[in-house]
Parts: structure tokens; C-alpha cells; sequence
């Protein structure tokens, strides 16, 4: 894991002492709340309905033991005692005051973190894949090259004031798990046919009222010139981004109008004459001595799947289900990736208590080499588990209540804050996600139903992802009533696909009767097999259509 | 306007023209961009210091040829959000090879001053809330950087690698 020498710790603990001038300014009145707003936003805290909202940065979803005990803590001192991790590997706070808040980013920054660039117009926190070093098909690490980005976009003068937010998502592997076709910047690490690694660049990816799939504007891009080519890009966007309507002000709509292929060549042509000295050309030396934080860590040599695992798996069902759902194979023979579901039945995604923080905390420090993850899917994951321990760390995550196994399952949903937190809601999605939960309670029928991937946003902004899900449900407002909208076949794997929509909404009381119809439809009309995607791909829109609206 | 120029309050010795003033034979002048297309040749003849303002929108790429000329570039920030400036000023720093004054005028705010500054401007139109000791507190906010910029100040990558040749030179 990266470690903060002296000059990331300095900038963290100077921006602490910075707001901390800002917020006494703001609260001895010397600064109006409309001056202070843009500085707050810099800092990740927003105002939403009933109180300040805090967004923690975890750099590309990667953390500690010692970080995720101070994450419980901080829950207890200043917030009503739990978190809410979020579609974009960050943590929430969503009750706090004002006046706590220099003394919160004290305590991060004594564990290397902080909340800045999770909001604002600016490059924000660089997502990445959550079985990033762990993960069976992967080319490489993608956490060398996300560190590299996070520094090289911290405080950047030029790119401070963007039309619009930006977010850079990078994967490792060929199986995209980082959704990198959906951020403004997508970054694939890919080995060209002479065996050297670098990137494959998608550009102008975005949900939201337009949602777009990124153009693939670069197939192999040399490492060392990475950070030369983000700024070719971002300077771009820059300069020629719409500033004049909010809506259209992502990149995702330069590289509409612009058409790509001239994007693409306005992105060329500025990437040659960018000065490529200095760390604009990124020396073999640098990249060595990130990845070193990365490096491996010691895993023994194990034999695979072990009797005693077997053993267990026959004769324990919730446990072999557990196993059948939340345990992926990891690179190294002997080992598994945990998957931690924070989707327990009826509960609130992404939401979780300070125990419960500890107690992943110290599994991580014992089974897990002392590392956590934060997935976009809203869950968490010990990356390097011995499979002998896997029998062991479920137990206790039952005694956590965390032990829910429907990773990738009907209850495994990401939904938005919706209309309890957000101010820009027009309906509720986090009971629309529990009631959908409820009537799918029963473990078995969620395995027998298979890899499902329902997605809910409480507007159009589609924090939810909405239009990726498999299943998505939007929030709408129909005179002054909650409707949501339905839409199928939407991915943001590496067939990235957005959901088409089934037809006229559906009011609150009759949303989860729907989402079962569309489940009923898909399992008696699938071939032996055949996932919800396929099915999907097979039949088309029309025989959902007809149970959907069948009645009416 | 009060005007910041390294750090010090300075009286302005420059005139910003507007669209219907006539240029006059002495004294400084700031003229727009649309000014220097149509006059371009007058203008040139004359021996009195002469500016450029440029709106968001008008790349100094497009005066390329002409930057010579110039004494002042004067870059706006019609709105604090509007952050095309920081890129053209980058450009005429380090693309361009601009040595003269760069001037930041428009809704230029105090906590924006550390990234003008790394970005190339040496002079500031400001409001009247900074003050000299704010600017300096300012840059003295961060005590280090990641990314290198036109102030050439040292980066931090530069100074965990003292020993790389490309990076030593300040
Ligand atoms: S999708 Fe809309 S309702 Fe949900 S969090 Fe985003 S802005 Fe708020």
C-alpha cells in the first residue's frame, strides 16, 4: 500500500490548517455561506437537507486496518455512530456539524487521509478496480498508475476550475470491474503485441441526463507518457468545454459535439506539443518507486482448495452459499478474495455501523495481509484471504451481521442517498432498494435467479448508475407523486450498454411488483444457463413489455 | 482596482482601453483583442507600451506571431468558475516563451492566488478585502507541489529524486 512520505503528509496537514482558517471565518461571519460555499466544496463538504455532509477520499478504494478504526471512530465522535460507502469507493458522513469538521480532517490526516477533491469542479478521487493486485486475470497492478494520477492531479493549478467535475477510472484487467467506460477518462492497462505494457484511453464516458459511453480515442499510449497525455486531454476540455449550461458542461458533451475523431485529433495535437521533460515524461525511476509500495505481499505456498474447506462447504448451506457467491478466486494458489456485502436484507446499501467497521478492520489485520477495499458497487473486500481461513472470517462476519451472501445477486443493489439526504431528488430510492430486498429475502431464489445487477437513482443526475444497471430504476416526478422509471439491459462491464426503457413509470406502492414481473419474465422464458444479459441480447425488450404492462 | 504585482500593492500604470476610447500617442495602453486585429497596423508603429487583454475564448495561440509586441497580457476571469485563463497562461509561460507581464483581472479571488501564481501571473487585479499579507500567507499555503507549472518552482517528485539529471535544474 502507498505510505505518505513527508511531502504528502505536509500538503494534507496544510490544507487541515487551511479550512480550519475558512471555517472560523465562516463562523465568526467574516465570510458569507456564499463565499464560503466554493471552499467547503474544495474540501468535500457539502450541505444537503438536514445537515453537513462529509465525502472521505479512499485513493482508488485501497485502505488499511488503522485507517478503517479511524473511520469508525470519527463515525462515533461526530455522526450518529455508522458510514455509507458510495458508488465512487468514498465514504460518506451525513449528520455532522460544521464546527467538528477541522478537528475530523485533524484525525484523517493522522492516518493519510483527507476529503479533498471529492467534490468541486476538479479532478476527483481516481477510482479503480477492487481486486486490484489480487485479481486472476490482470495485466498488471492498477494502483501504481492511480497513484501516480492522484498525485500528479492533487492541487493542480491548471485543472482546479473545469466546466465541470472529472473523474479518471483505471483497470488492470481485461474483465473490466472499474466501470472505466462510464467515467470522463478510462484508462485500460493493455500489452501491445511487443510485449511492453501501457494504456488503451477511452474519453467522454458519463451517466447523468445524457449519458454517454466513452469514446476509444488512444489503443496503446507508452507509460511514460501518461501524465503528458491526461494533460493534453484535460487541457483541452479545458479550454473548449461548454461553460454556458451546467448540463452540458461535462467532457462527455466537447466529445459529442466535437464529434471524436476531431476531439481525438485537438487531443493529438496538443499532446505533441506539450513539453515532455520533467515528470511530463515519467522516468522509468518513478514508476519503479510507486509500484514499489505496491509490491505483492508475502503469500506462502498453499495447497488449493483444502479438505477442511471442502469439508465445510458440505456441510454448512449458509456457508456454502456464502462461499458460492462472496468468495472470488484470487492469482495465488491457496488464497481468495473476500467480497463483504453491505447489502444485508431490508438494510440501507452501502451503510455500516462503527462495530462493524472495526470488526473488518481486524480482519483485515489478521486473514488479509492488513489491506481493505472499497468496491463502486457500495461493497467491501479482503483482498488476500488464505482459503483455510475462509470458514473462520465468516463466522465472525456473521457475528458482524455482514455476512449477507449475495454478491452480484437481486439484492446486491447500488442505490443513490435519493430523497432521504439528497436535495435533488425527486423520489425516495433507498426504500425503494430495501422494500426490492425484502421481497427477494429468500437466499435460495436469489442464487437460483443468478448474476443480476439492479441500479437506483432518485433523479436524473444518476448517482445510482441507473442506466447501467441490468435492471435500473429511476426516480421521476410525476405532479408532485414519486414515479420511476424501469429500463433493462444496461452493463458498465467491458460491454459497456445502456438499459433501454420499458415504457410509461411506475408509482412507489407498485415499483417492486414490477422489478419481480421483470425477474418471473426473465427465469421462465431463459434458455438452461443463460444469464439475465443474455437473455436479454436474445429476446429483446418485448416479451417484458408484455407481462410489464400486461394488466393495465 | 487594486493592483498585486510580486506581492506589493503598485499604482497601475496602465490604461485599459474601452471599445470607443481612440488610442493615444503616449502612455500605456491595454487594448482588447478585436482592437489589435483591426488596428494591428497603427498599433504597431507606436513607440508607447502596449497590452493585450484576452476574454475566455481567445486562445493566446491566436497571437502567436504578435506576442513580441506586447508588454502586458492581461488574461480574464469573468467569473471565479471560469478557469480557461489558468490554461492560457500556462501556454504563453511555457509554449509561448512570454516573458512580460501576466496579468489576472476579472473576479480574481484570494484563495486563487497560489494556483495564478504557479500558472505564470505576476500581477494581480485584486479586491479590496486582500490584503499584501493575505497574498503572502497564500503563497505560503502549500509547502510543496506535485506537478510541474510555469513558476519552475521544484516539484516534489524532483526533490525525492535530487539525483535525476532532468530534474535538479530549478
Ligand atoms: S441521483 Fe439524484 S437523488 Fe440520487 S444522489 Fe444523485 S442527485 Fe441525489
Amino acid at each position: 500500500m502507498y505510505r505518505y512520505d513527508e511531502f504528502d503528509q505536509s500538503l494534507v496537514d496544510a490544507r487541515v490548517a487551511e479550512f480550519r482558517g475558512q471555517v472560523a471565518r465562516r463562523l465568526t461571519g467574516d465570510i458569507t455561506e456564499d463565499e464560503f460555499k466554493p471552499l467547503r466544496l474544495m474540501n468535500g463538504l457539502y450541505l444537503q437537507l438536514h445537515a453537513y455532509m462529509l465525502r472521505v477520499a479512499i485513493p482508488y478504494g485501497t485502505f488499511n486496518s488503522r485507517q478503517m478504526h479511524m473511520l469508525a471512530e470519527i463515525s462515533r465522535k461526530y455522526d450518529k455512530g455508522y458510514g455509507h460507502f458510495t458508488t465512487r469507493q468514498n465514504i460518506q458522513y451525513n449528520w455532522l456539524k460544521l464546527d467538528d469538521v477541522p478537528d475530523l480532517l485533524a484525525d484523517l490526516a493522522s492516518v493519510e487521509m483527507h476529503a479533498i477533491q471529492t467534490s468541486g469542479n476538479c479532478i476527483r478521487n481516481t477510482t479503480s478496480d477492487q481486486y486490484a493486485g489480487a485479481a486472476a486475470d490482470e495485466i498488471e497492478d492498477p494502483r501504481p498508475t492511480c497513484e501516480i494520477i492522484r498525485q500528479w492531479s492533487t492541487f493542480h493549478p491548471e485543472f482546479s476550475f473545469l466546466p465541470r467535475k472529472f473523474k479518471i477510472a483505471v483497470t488492470g484487467a481485461p474483465k473490466d470491474r472499474a466501470a472505466v467506460q462510464i467515467h470522463d477518462i478510462g484508462i485500460q492497462i493493455v500489452e501491445n503485441n511487443k510485449g511492453e505494457v501501457g494504456y488503451s484511453i477511452f474519453v467522454g464516458g458519463g451517466l447523468g441526463r445524457t449519458p454517454m459511453i466513452g469514446k476509444h480515442i488512444r489503443a496503446f499510449l507508452p507509460r511514460q507518457d501518461l501524465l503528458a497525455y491526461l494533460e493534453a486531454i484535460v487541457r483541452v476540455y479545458n479550454m473548449l468545454g461548454r461553460r454556458d449550461n451546467i448540463y452540458k458542461a461535462r467532457i462527455k458533451i466537447l466529445v459529442h459535439e466535437t464529434s471524436a475523431a476531431e476531439f481525438t485529433r485537438l487531443v493529438e495535437e496538443e499532446f505533441e506539443k506539450i513539453d515532455k521533460t520533467n515528470l511530463l515524461a515519467l522516468p522509468d525511476e518513478e514508476i519503479a518507486r510507486i509500484s514499489k509500495y505496491f509490491a505483492p505481499p508475502d503469500f506462502e505456498e498453499l495447497a488449493p482448495s483444502p479438505a477442511a474447506l471442502l469439508d465445510a462447504i458440505d456441510q454448512d448451506r449458509d456457508f456454502a452459499l456464502w462461499v458460492k457467491a462472496n468468495v472470488t478466486p484470487h492469482k495465488v494458489q491457496g488464497y481468495s478474495i473476500v467480497n463483504v456485502s453491505l447489502k444485508p436484507i431490508g438494510g440501507v446499501p452501502g451503510d455500516i455501523t462503527a462495530d462493524q467497521m472495526d470488526g473488518v478492520a481486524e480482519l483485515a489485520r489478521e486473514y488479509s495481509f492488513d489491506e481493505i477495499r472499497a468496491t463502486h458497487e457500495q461493497n467491501l473486500v479482503l483482498p488476500h484471504v488464505r482459503e483455510t481461513d475462509l470458514y473462520a472470517i465468516w463466522q465472525r462476519l456473521v457475528e458482524l451481521e455482514l455476512a449477507t451472501a449475495n454478491i452480484g445477486l437481486v439484492s446486491d443493489m447500488i442505490a443513490c442517498p435519493g430523497l432521504d439526504y439528497c436535495n435533488l431528488a425527486n423520489a425516495r430510492s433507498i426504500p425503494v432498494a430495501q422494500l426490492i430486498s425484502e421481497r427477494f429475502a429468500e437466499l435460495e431464489r436469489q442464487h437460483n435467479i443468478g448474476d443480476l445487477k439492479i441500479k437506483i437513482s432518485g433523479c436524473i443526475n444518476a448517482c445510482g448508475h441507473h442506466h447501467v444497471g441490468h435492471i435500473g430504476i429511476l426516480g421521476v416526478d410525476r405532479k408532485g407523486e414519486e414515479y420511476y422509471q424501469i429500463t433493462l439491459g444496461g452493463s458498465a462491464d467491458e460491454n459497456t450498454r445502456l438499459g433501454d426503457i420499458t415504457g410509461p413509470s411506475f408509482p412507489y406502492d407498485k415499483v417492486v411488483d414490477a422489478v419481480e414481473t421483470v425477474v418471473n419474465t426473465y427465469v421462465d422464458i431463459r434458455t438452461p444457463g443463460e444469464s439475465f444479459l443474455q437473455t436479454y441480447a436474445r429476446v429483446g425488450l418485448a416479451p417484458f413489455k408484455e407481462t410489464l404492462y400486461a394488466a393495465a | 482596482m487594486p493592483l498585486l504585482k510580486d506581492g506589493r500593492f503598485v499604482e497601475d500604470q496602465w490604461q485599459r482601453l474601452e471599445e470607443h476610447e481612440i488610442v493615444p500617442r503616449d502612455g500605456a495602453v491595454i487594448v482588447d483583442l478585436e482592437r489589435w486585429q483591426v488596428e494591428r497596423e497603427t498599433l504597431k508603429e507606436r513607440t508607447a507600451p502596449l497590452g493585450l487583454l484576452l476574454l475566455p475564448g481567445q486562445s493566446p495561440e491566436e497571437v502567436a506571431e504578435d506576442l513580441p509586441r506586447f508588454d502586458l497580457i492581461a488574461l480574464s476571469f469573468p467569473a471565479f468558475k471560469d478557469g480557461r485563463a489558468y490554461s492560457y497562461a500556462r501556454i504563453l509561460r511555457e509554449r509561448l516563451g512570454y516573458k512580460g507581464e501576466l496579468r489576472a483581472v476579472g473576479e480574481v479571488l484570494q484563495d486563487q492566488l497560489f494556483f495564478m501564481v504557479r500558472v505564470g501571473f505576476d500581477a494581480f487585479e485584486v479586491n479590496t478585502r486582500t490584503s499584501e499579507e493575505d497574498f503572502a500567507a497564500e503563497m505560503a499555503k502549500f509547502p510543496a507541489v506535485y506537478q510541474p507549472s510555469s513558476c519552475g518552482e521544484t516539484t516534489v517528485f524532483a526533490r525525492r529524486h535530487v539525483g535525476l539529471a532532468q530534474c535538479a535544474a530549478e
